[in-house]
């Protein structure tokens, strides 16, 4: 029964050969964002955020890449929060569990959830461009061409079905940690079912609704296939004034600089910067996210 | 009432699903209906070289442009109609030598062309004679996909085996989310790294020619991929039921054997989907491909050249693209076969898997 | 005088801050079969699990004092706790079998300590089964998937697993608690076999299976060894008044 080396040494080499291939991922990680980190550090400051590009993108700012990509979120969440929330609440309060129905709608998100990015661009520029669009231009303008053509609310729009499953399945996720109890008791207290989701069961899982509000904005500002064709745009002068303008978005703008741009060496610190905001504001999100999904399970164990 | 509005509104999720499927595949369809005219403007001013006809190649100056048999050769110099309602000076240039597949009559039938060249190997969609050959970019496609799940599925599954099975608590609550962070990189951030340092440093190493190709293309890929494998195989094999780890350490296996004969082999339908839906990812990714595989449709099995692939196209060209082109409607093809072969492969993941699961909990 | 087998002297152990077992000191005789009885909670289960070592498993798990098997300290640091498990098997509560054939499920052991030619595997696969009396039930399926047997079918494959691997002491945590009245007389009377050739320690809450089948029993209450003696004496005549009381049902 005495420690054998040799058969020691061979499960020695197995566990670690394990370790190893997890130390390589994390060192890819971390060699990635100390790269982006290093290379863009010294061009983020606060005239960096808030002034305009120029000449060229050589110089100045990315404030209106920055502010499309608030406004993108912004419109994307109306349209997915209230709408993957609501999905959420049918999944979980009043669908039953083995129905048809429930199956069949839980298959979509997940299929939703694997579809690439580029398809949805595709549908965005079929569907809401040249369907939606072209109809309400024959149908309000005379057809005059005005919203059957990219703009940021399309582009929003088809952002916000890319993110949809994201939302149902963290509100989903929440809805579920709310004890049945509670539902039970304000059942028994006379209140019907809409009540009691409205003002037991909403309000015990905001937590929930919150972390895919940020998980969807996290994907939202990061995409770039849905609206390379729906929407967004290289260089406008200026900020985007009504639904139907075009805009400027942090990863279009990296893309295009990276790929494009005709003095690469000139531009290089400028897309290490963007790239750091980019990456540095998915990160605040995806860890608040994780923050606030931590929170959320440890309520379900107690 | 509010049930019915909620109903509803849960419903739009399966009508989602539809409706893409019907637009994207709507846009694809017109290049098998028949008939779709095009204008051709005659570009080359030189007549008598640009003869081609569809038998052979005859032409030698100009066109890289390889034979293609597109039925009768007619000597055509006649008017061709647009149909599209973009009105052209049709009398314009017309080389007296063009000469195009005619269908009775009127003009150069763009359709059935396109059609015919889907099956070829040459990528040229904005030339005078328009090719729309998908080999090259499928082949591209593929060897990104192979280069990529090679390199990331190992990685990503023997990560998963030390987070299941050897690692402490306080060693997982470390590796886990560090390695699920790398889920929330944008992968324009990713395609951007590729591009710019993973280019550079591979080409060092490995020395060969073309900075962009899809071995560099793959690699970045795999890094993307690498969470969503390790994710899914890591759950798998934390699934199998702890009573399993416990017989075997009983019979006296030691902590690798118990995770390499009996954890891994049960949790073998979990790390097969988790691999199918790596390969998902990768299939479909557009971004890294656009900036890291050098974006040339080539065939050749050499992984370090360029390749374009499916997702890139649609991406680099739906943007200059006509509305209602022929051009257009390719991109949509692509579109679908992209949306077709993903669906498929997560139906797989999840009806094989989940029925081989349950098989063998049950026993056959 | 029966050959003593495992020798425990002063043996404590710890969850943390919370003491599961007080002051243990006994001698199990080899080709035996020694009883623990006891109420719920009462350690029973876990002084078994510390004589294979599987609560080496368990997060801050602190032991203190001798557990020796053959003489030698089981908890010395220089010992290969994978080559004490083979010498000491342990059969669950709830019958575990893998979700591999019946044939692959008895191979594993043997397979996992080097035997790879086919011929000896073979026999080793029916020695085992035939010595946990399921052979003539399985011998004609074993490349069927364990998973299909009947509840006390598997745990006999799960006897046959542990012996397979050819140890010299079962351990065996409340086997038959999970079976139907006819499972359990047939693992009783398999285990009466199996002391011809194995000592056993089984843990058990059915204090007529216990007196049914052991040689020796041990009595335990809150995590201290209350008796100890030949099991006739302690159903008979037991010199503590808290075994007469679990022993005549007045608790527990």
């Amino acid at each position: 029964m005495i420690k054998d080396l040799k058969k020691d040494i061979k499960g020695i080499l197995i566990e670690g050969l394990t370790l190893t291939s997890a130390l390589v991922i994390i060192a890819i990680v971390v060699v990635m964002v100390t790269v982006i980190v290093i290379g863009g550090k010294d061009q983020i400051s606060w005239e960096f955020l808030t002034s305009f590009p120029e000449e060229g993108m050589t110089k100045g700012g990315i404030f209106p890449a920055i502010y499309g990509t608030a406004l993108l979120v912004i419109i994307m969440s109306v349209a997915a929060v209230p709408f993957g929330t609501i999905t959420a609440i049918y999944l979980t309060e009043y669908a039953k569990e083995e129905s048809i129905i429930a199956k069949s709608i839980r298959f979509a998100v997940r299929t939703l959830a694997v579809i690439p990015s580029i398809i949805y661009g595709l549908f965005g520029l079929g569907f809401f461009i040249k369907f939606v669009g072209t109809q309400m231009d024959n149908a309000f303008l005379g057809g005059e061409l005005k919203w059957g053509q990219p703009n940021i609310l399309w582009a929003s729009l088809t952002m916000s079905l890319l993110t949809l499953p994201v939302v149902i399945v963290s509100v989903e996720e929440a809805l579920k940690t709310v004890p049945r109890d509670l539902r039970a008791a304000s059942l028994a207290l006379g209140a019907t079912k809409w009540q009691t989701i409205w003002k037991v069961v909403i309000p015990g899982s905001i937590s929930g609704i919150m972390t895919g509000t940020i998980l969807a904005v996290s994907r939202g500002a990061g995409e770039v296939a849905p609206i390379l064709f729906t929407g967004a745009a290289y260089y406008l002068a200026t900020l985007p004034g009504s639904l139907s303008d075009q805009f400027m978005v942090l990863g279009y703008h990296i893309y295009v600089m990276a790929t494009q741009s005709a003095n690469v060496d000139q531009t290089l610190p400028i897309q290490f910067g963007t790239t750091l905001v980019l990456l540095a504001l998915t990160f605040i999100l995806n860890i608040s996210a994780i923050v606030l999904r931590y929170r959320i399970r440890k309520k379900k164990t107690n | 009432m509010a049930e019915k509005i909620i109903k509803s509104v849960a419903f739009l999720c399966i009508t989602i699903i539809v409706l893409i499927f019907f637009f994207v595949f709507r846009e694809s369809v017109p290049i098998f209906a028949s008939a779709k005219t095009h204008e051709h403007t005659e570009a080359t001013a030189s007549s008598p070289e640009v003869q081609e006809t569809y038998g052979e190649v005859t032409d030698q100056s100009s066109a890289p442009l390889v034979q293609e048999t597109y039925g009768e050769v007619t000597d055509q110099s006649s008017e061709v109609q647009e149909t599209y309602g973009e009105v052209v000076d049709s009398t314009a240039s017309k080389s007296a030598d063009e000469t195009y597949t005619v269908s009775a009559g009127s003009g150069y039938d763009e359709n059935q062309s396109a059609l015919n060249t889907l099956m070829s190997k040459d990528w040229y969609p904005v030339s005078e004679k328009p090719r729309y050959g998908l080999f090259a970019i499928i082949l591209g496609t593929f060897k990104i996909t192979i280069i990529s799940i090679l390199f990331a599925a190992p990685l990503a599954i023997l990560a998963a085996l030390y987070s299941a099975s050897f690692a402490g608590k306080r060693t997982k609550e470390i590796i886990k989310p560090t390695i699920e962070l790398l889920a929330g990189f944008p992968s324009v951030v990713i395609g951007f790294f590729a591009l710019m340092v993973l280019a550079t440093f591979l080409q060092d190493i490995f020395n060969y020619d073309t900075r962009l190709n899809s071995f560099v293309g793959g690699i970045a890929m795999g890094i993307a991929a690498i969470p969503i494998i390790f994710t899914i195989a890591e759950d798998a094999l934390t699934a199998v039921p702890k009573t399993y780890n416990e017989a075997s350490l009983a019979l006296g296996a030691s902590k690798w054997q118990t995770a390499f004969f009996v954890i891994l082999p049960a949790a073998t339908p979990g790390i097969f989907a988790a691999i199918l839906l790596g390969i998902g990812r990768v299939f479909g990714e557009t971004m890294i491909a656009l900036m890291a595989t050098g974006n040339a449709a080539q065939m050749g099995l050499n992984p370090f050249e360029s390749v374009r692939t499916l997702a890139a196209t649609i991406g680099a060209e739906m943007a200059e693209v006509v509305f209602g082109d022929t051009h257009y409607n390719v991109l949509f093809l692509i579109g679908s076969m992209l949306f077709i072969f993903t669906f498929v492969i997560n139906a797989v993941a999840e009806f094989y898997v989940k029925g081989k699961l349950m098989k063998r909990i049950q026993g056959k | 005088m029966a050959i003593e087998k495992i020798h425990t002297e002063n043996m404590f152990l710890h969850y943390g801050t919370k003491m599961a077992l007080n002051n243990i000191s006994m001698q199990i005789p080899e080709k035996k079969v020694t009883a623990f009885i006891g109420p719920s909670g009462c350690g029973k289960s876990t002084f078994l699990r510390s004589l294979n070592r599987m609560n080496d498993l368990i997060d801050g798990v602190k032991i203190e004092g001798n557990i020796l098997i053959d003489g030698i300290n089981i908890y010395d640091k220089n010992i290969d706790v994978v080559t004490l498990r083979k010498k000491v098997g342990m059969v669950f509560q709830k019958s575990n079998p893998f979700a591999k054939s019946i044939y692959e499920n008895v191979a594993y052991g043997p397979r996992i300590n080097g035997v790879k030619d086919k011929k000896q595997l073979d026999e080793i696969v029916e020695t085992a089964l035939k010595n946990a009396a399921i052979w003539d039930e399985v011998k004609d399926r074993l490349g069927d998937s364990a998973m299909g047997l009947s509840g006390g079918q598997q745990q006999r494959l799960c006897i046959a697993r542990t012996l397979a691997v050819n140890p010299e002491i079962v351990l065996m945590d409340e086997p038959a608690s999970a079976l139907d009245p006819l499972s359990t007389s047939k693992i009783e009377e398999l285990i009466v076999q199996l002391k011809e050739n194995y000592t056993i320690v089984i843990v058990t809450h059915n204090m007529q299976q216990a007196a049914r089948i052991s040689d020796n029993t041990a009595f335990f209450y809150l995590g201290e060894l209350i008796e100890y003696d030949k099991t006739r004496k302690i159903f008979t005549n037991p010199e503590k008044k808290q075994t007469e009381d679990y022993i005549t049902g007045r608790f527990g």
